[in-house]
């Protein structure tokens, strides 16, 4: 067999957390790092690359062993296997990119307690096969990248005008015409950013609104 | 089922985790470490070309550059604190000398003289980069470090021939508020320094970080712009810059250096 | 002293953990329905907190930092076990976690059953293990972890307990139907967030 099979309840678990499943619009996971890290674009990007790899890992190393796995220590067992896996990415991004690992500092061991992660683990991937169960941490992944980079894409190019550290709106204080929407460098404003997406995607969706 | 349930199995199953785990994240660690330390190092040695204005903030440089930067411009040299002479380089590798671990290194530090900088240790010797123009130097860039609001804070002071002027200097490592103490990194902030005098005209080490806007430094040479809304990390600066200029840290050494009995 | 009483006013308000760091998000919006069940949630992290993030400190400091093994012998003093914190924090965090859940459903049962799978839950949530990373890379001594600890619970349960008691008051307002739930709380949770920047004019 040449190609690696891909059913189309792998497109679905693959392709359902992007919008219409997305793991911070409307499963409400993962909120606490998108919140912090969408200063800058390449933030939210290294964050998404982190969560993703390690989201897609856990699911299928829990998934390979879910019928091995005694039930009394199922919780710790997934924790270890994450915990691993997110000391392994930030051993790496120290020895690589290691002004970021800087600035990124608490927010990357924070992975290990990104609900998404733990969600997925204990939701999905100890219920279904390897595969599917990584194509479900890769579309989770994915998903909350999504959410990170739009939310960081206002954040930076309203906040100081730049998309990935080149400026597209030039600055006052450098001698342009765009006086930078500092509250959008602070933390508060993430939050607004992501209401008024989750309120755009129920507009869209319908289906996901919240009856009283 | 059952079987999955005992108590043999669970045991079983836990340690066969634990030492895949285990397996996993040490030898990451410790493959990873030795990039880990040069990454740490290329961070510090960028900075001292920083504060020495041989390079532009947030200029893209490879390990390659600051090594042929260092080779061809920079003599690192060691102070030994308490006499302020130079440690002559056989004794000890100066470019490799990690100052950090030193000060925590009992056999290779000693208990600081009292300050109000929050320096607990001092490190026996410490580092000094000569940045050469031909045969000449044309700065000194020292290590200054204290405690902040939230954390250690440290960086590099680039000072001029006479030992007074400041050239340049940057915080490279700090853990305070961002946007606010941690401006201290900002390198517009920084340029503020440039021109001003460590010491004033007795050789006390005055320079101050004021509250509000001070003078050019022509006109104001001692007193630095404070930071708004961070009045501890601005007093944090002040203290620990005049303590690393005084004859507790530097102070011996540029003292020698002035009178030309460096070499 | 006075240290203690900067480092206590600004874990508790100017870094609050939730509305400053937005740690503690998942439970902070799912468990603020209601006022009576935010007090609750907000003791029970308060607790955890105040025992992990101490012991995770004395952890740190004599077990797994370089050369803190030089008190079991001096052949170790050279060992930097710093790359494991994160599973060893984590260890504790469940340990505390399950041993405050046996104490609340044996002295709270009402309270054990309305708060359902968050209880559980406090072993991930990002305040517990946040406030150990933040103690760890502020190198704080013991006692600054204990205020630390303190204060870093008690400022999340001041802000779930207003989220609660602001979503109370808010059944009665027309929220348009895209907004309803989850969206307006999420800009409340802004503007509260907001409103708390105030505090960091202050300098003590």
């Amino acid at each position: 067999m040449a190609a690696i099979p891909f059913s189309r309840e792998d497109r679905k678990a693959l392709v359902d957390p992007l919008i219409i499943n997305n793991p911070i619009g409307v499963q409400v996971l993962g909120i606490c790092s998108a919140l912090a890290v969408t200063t800058r674009m390449d933030k939210a990007l290294v964050m998404g690359i982190g969560v993703t790899l390690v989201t897609a890992l856990a699911n299928l190393a829990v998934s390979l062993v879910r019928n091995y796995t005694p039930g009394s220590i199922r919780i710790i067992v997934q924790l270890s296997i994450i915990a691993s896996l997110v000391i392994v990415f930030d051993q790496i991004l120290k020895a690589t990119l290691y002004e970021l690992s800087l600035e990124l500092s608490v927010f990357v061991g924070l992975i290990i307690t990104n609900c998404i992660v733990m969600g997925r683990a204990e939701g999905y991937a100890m219920q279904n096969p390897p595969l599917r169960s990584f194509w479900d941490g890769i579309g989770n992944g994915l998903g909350y990248a999504l959410v990170l980079m739009l939310v960081a894409l206002a954040r930076e190019l309203l906040g100081a005008g730049k998309i990935f550290g080149f400026t597209v709106l030039p600055l006052v204080t450098d001698g342009g015409w765009y006086v930078p929407n500092g509250l959008m460098l602070l933390a508060p404003s993430a939050l607004f950013v992501i209401g008024l997406l989750i309120w755009a995607l129920r507009v869209w969706k319908p289906q996901l609104q919240e009856k009283d | 089922m059952s079987k999955r349930e005992s108590t043999r199995y669970t045991l079983l199953f836990a340690t066969a985790v634990c030492v895949v785990c285990a397996l996993l994240v040490s030898v990451a660690a410790v493959t990873l470490q030795p990039r880990q330390a040069a990454s740490a190092r290329l961070y510090m040695e960028k900075n001292v070309l920083l504060a020495a204005g041989l390079l532009e903030p947030g200029a893209n440089v490879t390990a390659a550059d600051v090594n042929r930067i260092f080779d061809e411009r920079i003599k690192v040299r060691l102070v030994d604190l308490a006499t302020g002479e130079l440690v002559p380089p056989d004794r000890m590798d100066a470019r490799s000398y990690d100052q950090r671990k030193a000060r925590g290194d009992p056999t290779m530090s000693r208990v600081a003289p009292a300050n109000n900088a929050g320096i607990g240790r001092l490190p026996n010797y410490a580092v000094a980069y000569f940045i050469m123009k031909g045969d000449q130097v044309d700065q000194i860039v020292i290590a200054v470090e204290g405690l902040g609001m939230w954390g250690t804070i440290y960086g590099f002071l680039a000072l001029d021939r006479d030992g007074n002027t400041v050239r340049g200097l940057t915080y490279y490592d700090q853990k305070e508020t961002p946007g606010l103490g941690g401006e201290i990194g900002n390198p517009k902030w920084q340029a503020l320094w440039h021109g001003r005098k460590g010491f004033d005209d007795q050789w006390n080490a005055r320079i101050t970080v004021i509250k509000g806007q001070a003078g050019t430094p022509e006109a104001d040479p001692l007193r630095v712009d404070g930071l708004s809304g961070a009045t501890v990390t601005s007093n944090a600066i002040t203290r620990l810059m005049q303590f690393w200029l005084s004859d507790k840290g530097y102070g011996k050494f540029l003292k020698r250096f002035r009178e030309g009995k460096v070499t | 002293m006075e240290h203690f009483a900067n480092l206590a006013i600004r874990s508790i308000f100017l870094e609050n953990m939730a509305l400053a760091f937005f740690l503690g998000m998942c439970s902070f919006l799912a468990c603020s329905k209601k006022v009576e069940t935010a007090i609750g949630l907000g003791a029970a992290v308060v607790f955890v907190q105040v025992l992990t993030v101490p012991l995770n400190n004395l952890l740190l400091h004599y077990l797994l930092a370089e050369g803190a093994l030089a008190w079991v012998s001096p052949a170790l003093a050279t060992v930097n076990l710093s790359f494991l914190s994160f599973i060893l924090f984590i260890g504790t965090i469940a340990a505390a976690t399950q041993i405050v859940e046996m104490a609340v459903d044996r002295y709270a049962p009402k309270l054990y059953t309305t708060l359902g799978v968050f209880l559980p839950l406090i072993a991930v949530n990002c305040v517990i293990l946040g406030g150990s990373l933040f103690m760890q890379e502020r190198d704080y001594s013991f006692a600054e972890s204990v205020v630390f600890g303190v204060g870093s619970g008690f400022g999340w349960f001041i802000a779930i307990v207003a989220m609660a008691a602001i979503r109370e008051k808010m059944t009665y307002s027309h929220v348009p139907d895209g907004l309803k739930g989850l969206g307006i709380t999420f800009i409340t949770a802004g503007l509260m967030s907001l409103a708390f920047m105030v505090f960091s004019g202050i300098q003590l």
